[in-house]
């Protein structure tokens, strides 16, 4: 979630920003060496990941959907697609996969240009995504280890029911464990869990502080575009560890400063204090053009003050924290509480609170066509928000890193009409039980 | 259902064909006016297990969409263009009343795009019953064993309620008897076809699948083996066309047309993953002890090989089509995938790269259930049938 | 008078209104948009101004000289621009013979622009003089562009001077002329527009409504412009507002009962709830694809070999309506030669065709939350019967009773609301003048 596109560097940068670019370089360099220093590479997801859990082993987390993503900002996925493409993938299917699969083929060189090694163990937490379990058996094609699956059960009922959870703490006892325990030559320390887990939970207070930031006026942060940052080391390889804690309390500082100032975030057209419009977002990003997108946003004067891409590598903002009394039990809860894994009416839930709590003017629906995890259903998302509170909403459409599938007229040509109906209810008055009737 | 069992091929085949087309579902709610203490439960692809809903005396119900056959005016308000066919046409079959006889909806975890109609259905439907069922994706079978058997439990236990019925043993094993004599049929029938497919076209075998959506076990079963007797007894001509597996159709239902294309077109079907909810288990479920261990059992240790179970060997893959191809004695696959279809779709490299890697001819194709125009696949399967009766291979 | 313009650039169509101080429309104008936007929006305007004094003139002097002599003087009109039109394009193509047709071929090919462009302006006499049947296309490029493609066919060949050769000149030169400023106005040719009707009876009161007309001052307070390609107009920021919001609007001025508005146009649809002061509640947009816009129905007339506008009416003998389950443009012609071959009626196809784009629009305006009373459907593909009649069964069918407004200046729903917004721009104080100045007339 760090970029490191060109462009970055000229443009003005946080102090957190900086330092977490440090982080990810440090991250990447002590991944490429790992062959020569012997430790130990886990290729796991986002949604679900056992960071912790990983890391009380000495073994190192690299995340595919990162690079991709990181490809994707680095102007790299177009080409990585094309070469899955011709490999035999569909269009139709996932661009994160492709990207992935066509970076192995085209050398494997990762997000900050030094390669990537190989994986010791492909650990699957199958969390809100079916495409994760696809992309590792395909994944598995192309390496010789071991593979472990982490079944984590969807709530489909709204809640991560007693006897899924004990499920999951099963097979992390009886899988993921002897899995880490045999590619790593450690046993399982489950002090050093515990530790690491309560660093996690500290890291996750001053995060949660950051997102409940945007609740002032004006909001010391973009919780979508400025977002993705603030969740990028917590959501990769940072949580449970000491550079981790680090980041989050100079984030929060950084951010409690803002607040006192009256100011607003940066933005890539200069610190925003002026804010005509405070959003609420579902969906990723679009990678490919990331900073194009968010200045659409910018120079409207719009600032995204809640997000639910930036929960998907957890609802912490919701009270969740991962919990050092109960280290299995918790990394249950945790992988069970991933935004995709919660079922619709879950999702339209969260986003009413959204709007509600942080007395947004609108929310936007950024559609992205290669994930279905997300994208199948947000209509009728839509639909239940405006009904909820009386607000409508507006719907863009993109892909997160096929450059095919941004159209940016398009896109500015709906974002900019979307504001200006905002704008023309608030002047006009626009009662929200006239919206009401119409939609219900 | 009539209580007369169809004779001939044609009527069997035109009594299934009713079936198939009536949109409205009118078997299944003649069924449940028959006593009205009847209930009936719809079952999205593609694994469902219906032992238990039966055993409750609940009805399932195969919810398929509506193939090209219904005019989609509410569904495609839900769905964006890069989304399949198949939730489509469910949600314009439940929001025009067609579904209305139904007291519950299970939705399998077939890809993120059912999983999400069944909160969507919670949403549309609050007054029914919704259930997303997450069919186990594990390393190990015996990983998931406590897991499904707790998910079929629950699943019993709330198709009791909505019956009003008792949960017991001896209901579950009957419904495992009743199913058990629904797969050997099914069973008897593909093998027939693959022996000697002449006897057996695919178009009939399809419709005759389908009417086991919508009609009661023993019903199905009467009807099907009627079908197989048929079959025996008016054998059709024998052509000299290739033998094709069609491999990638077990979620969203290629158009009838497609099926009749494929086979006029010089091949004959002979392997097919079509409603593959209804032979998921190759095995019978093991008699004595507890029934819910027994299906639970059966369906992690002895499932089909398919793209909407996670499969822990590494190698399984490659050799897959492989295995099919042998067991169907083909010539050739048709990767035959709905578009947009995530299972299918990012299975097929794999697939299609163990295939080759083993010499066997393929080709590959994208539909939607409501596909209208048939040429290209008409021409794609001609050639692909030509050129291995020419050469052996494509 | 104080007058207010809206401006829409749309993808293929450029429109712009003018409204009075007491917000009345005081005149209308369209061109077809090309590459130079500035100068398509230019000449929208400048018609809009030529309406606009025409319809001072019509007020003024319509009882006197009557409404016969006022249509012959319009004529006249519009002949003269169009004689100007025909010089300028005489004069490119004149300038792209010499320098790309090959020596010997010159003088034949010279001999036969003159002989068209002679004819052309034969034609041009007579259909002022009233001789010519039927109607003709608002735009030059078009009912010049018909005249030339049937002379060239014509006169070409038998003196071996290719169809695709005069074609290809017309092609190249016509975008010249298009892109060039040219002089249209009410003032470039009024006064020849008078004479050309000549010294009848009762000329004179229309020479002073004239002269009233001429100097009646228009002063363009403000200005809004709208459209797809609003980004691209020469207006600051505060002048632009989102079709959407336009179109919303104006559908609201025109029926004020509105509170659907169903636009489909050639490159999108547009669903959109107004509430009711014409404010925009909710919207939705067809995606990235173009499937079931306008544009499909252009490829299926292409594909068969007819006019766009001959579609519907053609649509409408079927009585065997074909199922169509796909408008996607990029099977258009596939689907509609494999439907033929299975032996299935144009008629039939087509009436299949205008349902399926019609539930597109279905599922936009589900989306957008629905279809209340009153509906208003513009946009081009509202002047097409089948496409209307599909689109009554459907709402009716799914919404009940709906009243269906369809104006026939439907086409500048967008300019007109962007011709409000600049009056209550220019209300408000906001800095939205366009040009502040005086229109010369």
């Amino acid at each position: 979630m760090a970029p490191t596109t060109k462009e970055e560097v000229k443009v003005q940068k946080d102090r957190s920003m900086i330092l977490q670019k440090e982080m990810i370089a440090g991250h990447f360099e002590r991944l490429e060496k790992a062959p020569e220093t012997g430790e130990k590479v886990v290729y796991t997801f986002v949604p679900g990941n056992l960071t912790e859990l990983i890391r009380s082993f000495g073994a190192l987390p690299l995340l595919p959907e990162i690079n991709a993503l990181q490809s994707g900002m680095r102007g790299k996925s177009k080409g990585y697609i094309a070469e899955a493409e011709r490999n035999g993938h569909s269009e139709d299917v996932c661009t994160y996969v492709k990207c992935d699969i066509g970076m192995l083929r085209s050398g494997n060189i990762g997000p900050t240009g030094t390669r990537l090694p190989k994986p010791d163990l492909l650990l699957l937490s199958y969390t809100g995504c079916y495409t994760f379990m696809k992309w590792f058996e395909l994944l598995r094609e192309e390496y010789d280890c071991p593979t472990v699956f982490l079944h984590v059960p969807y709530q489909g009922d709204g809640t991560l029911l007693p006897e899924h959870r004990a499920y999951v703490v099963k097979q992390l006892r009886e899988t993921i464990i002897p899995a880490l325990e045999q590619v790593t030559g450690r046993p399982y320390d489950e002090d050093l869990l515990r530790e690491n887990l309560a660093r996690s939970a500290q890291a996750e207070d001053d995060l949660v502080a950051v997102l409940h930031s945007a609740k002032n006026r004006p909001s010391p942060i973009d919780s979508y575009f400025g977002g993705v940052y603030y969740v990028g080391p917590i959501f990769s390889a940072f949580r449970g560890t000491p550079e981790g804690v680090d980041y989050y309390r100079a984030l929060r500082q950084e951010v409690e400063a803002r607040v006192a100032a009256k100011q607003g975030p940066l933005t890539p057209v200069g610190r925003l204090d002026d804010q005509k419009y405070r959003l609420v977002v579902e969906g990723p990003p679009n990678w490919t053009s990331f900073r194009e997108f968010w200045k659409m946003f910018a120079e409207e004067g719009a600032v995204v003050v809640a997000s639910t891409y930036t929960k998907v590598g957890g609802t912490y903002d919701f009270g969740f924290r991962h919990d050092p009394s109960d280290p299995l039990g918790t990394l249950a809860d945790y992988c069970g509480g991933c935004y995709t894994n919660h079922n619709l009416p879950g999702r339209i839930e969260m986003l009413e609170r959204y709007v509600k709590e942080y007395e947004a003017d609108g929310f936007i629906i950024n559609s992205v066509k290669s994930c279905n995890s997300f994208s199948a259903g947000q209509l009728m998302i839509l639909r239940e928000v405006e009904r909820r509170t009386g607000i409508p909403g507006g719907f863009v459409e993109s892909d997160l890193v096929d450059p095919r599938y941004f159209s940016a007229a398009n896109i500015k040509n709906r974002l900019e009409s979307y504001l200006q109906m905002i704008e023309a209810r608030r002047a006009g008055g626009a009662t929200s039980s006239e919206a009401l009737g119409r939609l219900a | 259902m009539t209580t007369e069992r169809p004779r001939t091929r044609a009527d069997i085949v035109d009594t299934a064909r009713r079936l198939y087309e009536d949109l409205e579902f009118t078997a299944v709610r003649e069924w449940l006016a028959a006593d009205p203490d009847r209930k009936a439960v719809g079952c999205l692809p593609v694994y469902v297990p219906r032992e238990v809903v039966w055993a409750a005396g609940v009805l399932p119900v195969g919810i398929h969409g509506g193939g090209d056959r219904l005019e989609i005016i509410r569904g495609d308000a839900y769905y964006q263009s890069y989304i399949c066919h198949l939730p489509r046409s469910v949600v314009e079959l439940g929001l025009s009343g067609r579904l209305d006889m139904l007291s519950g909806m299970l939705f399998p975890s077939t890809c993120d795009v059912i999983r999400n109609l069944s909160g969507m259905w919670q949403i549309l439907r609050p007054e029914v019953y919704v259930r997303y069922v997450d069919v186990p994706q594990v390393e190990h079978p015996a990983t998931g064993l406590e897991f499904w058997k707790g998910e079929l439990s629950t699943i019993y236990r709330d198709m009791c309620a909505i019956a009003g019925t008792e949960p017991s043993d001896e209901a579950l094993w009957a419904a495992i008897d009743d199913y058990d004599r629904v797969r050997d049929v099914i069973g008897r029938l593909y093998a027939l076809r693959r022996d000697e497919p002449w006897k057996v076209p695919t178009e009939e075998l399809y419709l005759v699948m389908r009417a086991g959506e919508v009609l009661p076990p023993p019903d199905f079963v009467d009807l099907a083996t009627a079908y197989l007797e048929a079959c025996h007894a008016e054998p059709l001509r024998r052509r000299d066309n290739t033998r094709v597996i069609v491999v990638g159709s077990f979620c969203e239902q290629p158009p009838l047309g497609l099926i009749k294309t494929i086979e006029r077109a010089g091949c004959y079907i002979v392997g097919d993953d079509f409603l593959l909810g209804n032979r998921m288990i190759t095995r019978p479920p093991e008699r004595g002890g507890d029934p819910v261990e027994a299906l639970a059992h059966a369906l992690l240790f002895h499932h089909q090989p398919s793209s909407v179970m996670y499969e822990p060997d590494p190698d399984a893959k490659e050799v897959t089509i492989k295995k099919m191809v042998d067991a169907a004695r083909a010539d050739g696959v048709i990767f035959a995938a709905a578009s947009f279809c995530d299972p299918a779709l990012l299975d097929r490299p794999m697939l299609r790269a163990g295939a080759e890697a083993h010499g066997i001819p393929c080709i590959a194709f994208k539909f939607s259930e409501n596909t209208g125009q048939f040429q290209q696949f008409r021409e794609q399967a001609g050639t692909f049938s030509d050129s291995i009766k020419l050469w052996g291979g494509a | 008078m104080n007058c207010f313009v809206g401006i829409d650039l749309g993808s293929t169509i450029t429109k712009a209104v003018i409204l009075d101080e007491a917000g009345e429309v005081l005149g209308r104008g369209i061109t077809n948009s090309r590459s130079n936007y500035d100068l398509a929006a230019e000449v929208a305007r400048t018609e809009a101004f030529v309406t606009a004094r025409f319809g001072l003139l019509r007020k003024e002097v319509e009882k006197a000289a009557g409404g016969a002599m006022l249509d012959r003087l319009l004529r006249a009109f519009r002949t003269e621009q169009t004689l100007v039109q025909l010089d300028r394009l005489q004069h490119h193509i004149d300038a792209e013979v010499v320098s790309t047709v090959a020596g010997p071929l010159q003088q034949p090919v010279t001999e036969v622009i003159d002989e068209i462009f002679r004819r052309l302006r034969q034609e041009e006499e007579d259909w002022f003089a009233g001789r010519t049947e039927g109607t003709r296309s608002d735009f030059f490029r078009d009912h010049v562009g018909s005249g030339w493609a049937r002379l060239s066919e014509e006169l070409g060949p038998p003196v071996d001077v290719s169809f695709d050769l005069l074609l290809s000149l017309y092609d190249k030169c016509i975008i010249k002329v298009e892109n060039e400023p040219l002089e249209l106005g009410f003032q470039d040719h009024i006064d020849a527009a008078l004479a050309r009707i000549g010294d009848v009876e009762g000329v004179d009161a229309v020479r002073l409504g004239v002269e009233r007309a001429r100097d009646a001052e228009l002063v363009e307070v403000a200005t809004i412009g709208t459209g797809y390609g609003r980004a691209r107009l020469p207006f600051a920021k505060e002048q632009i507002r989102s079709e959407i919001l336009c179109h919303g609007l104006g559908a609201h001025r025109m029926f004020p009962n509105t509170r659907t508005v169903l636009d489909i146009g050639g490159q999108d649809t547009k669903a959109i709830q107004v509430d009711g002061r014409g404010i925009v509640t909710s919207f939705q947009m067809n995606d990235r694809c173009a499937a079931g816009c306008g544009r499909y129905l252009g490829y299926i007339a292409d594909e068969m070999n007819i006019g766009l506008h001959e579609l519907g009416p053609l649509a409408q003998r079927s009585s065997r309506r074909v199922k169509i389950n796909s408008t996607c443009t990029v099977f258009a012609g596939a689907e509609l030669r494999e439907r033929l071959s299975l032996g299935e009626q144009r008629e039939d196809i087509l009436a299949g065709l205008h349902r399926a784009v019609i539930l597109r629009a279905m599922s936009l305006l589900a989306r957008s939350g629905g279809v209340d009373d009153e509906f208003t459907f513009t946009g081009g593909v509202a002047r097409n019967p089948a496409a209307v009649a599909a689109l009554e069964e459907l709402v009716a069918e799914n919404y009940g009773d709906r009243t269906l407004n369809i104006s026939p200046s439907s086409i500048y729903t967008g300019a007109l609301g962007a011709a409000i917004f600049a009056m209550r721009a220019a209300e408000e104080g906001r800095g939205v003048a366009g040009t502040g100045t005086r229109q010369e007339a």
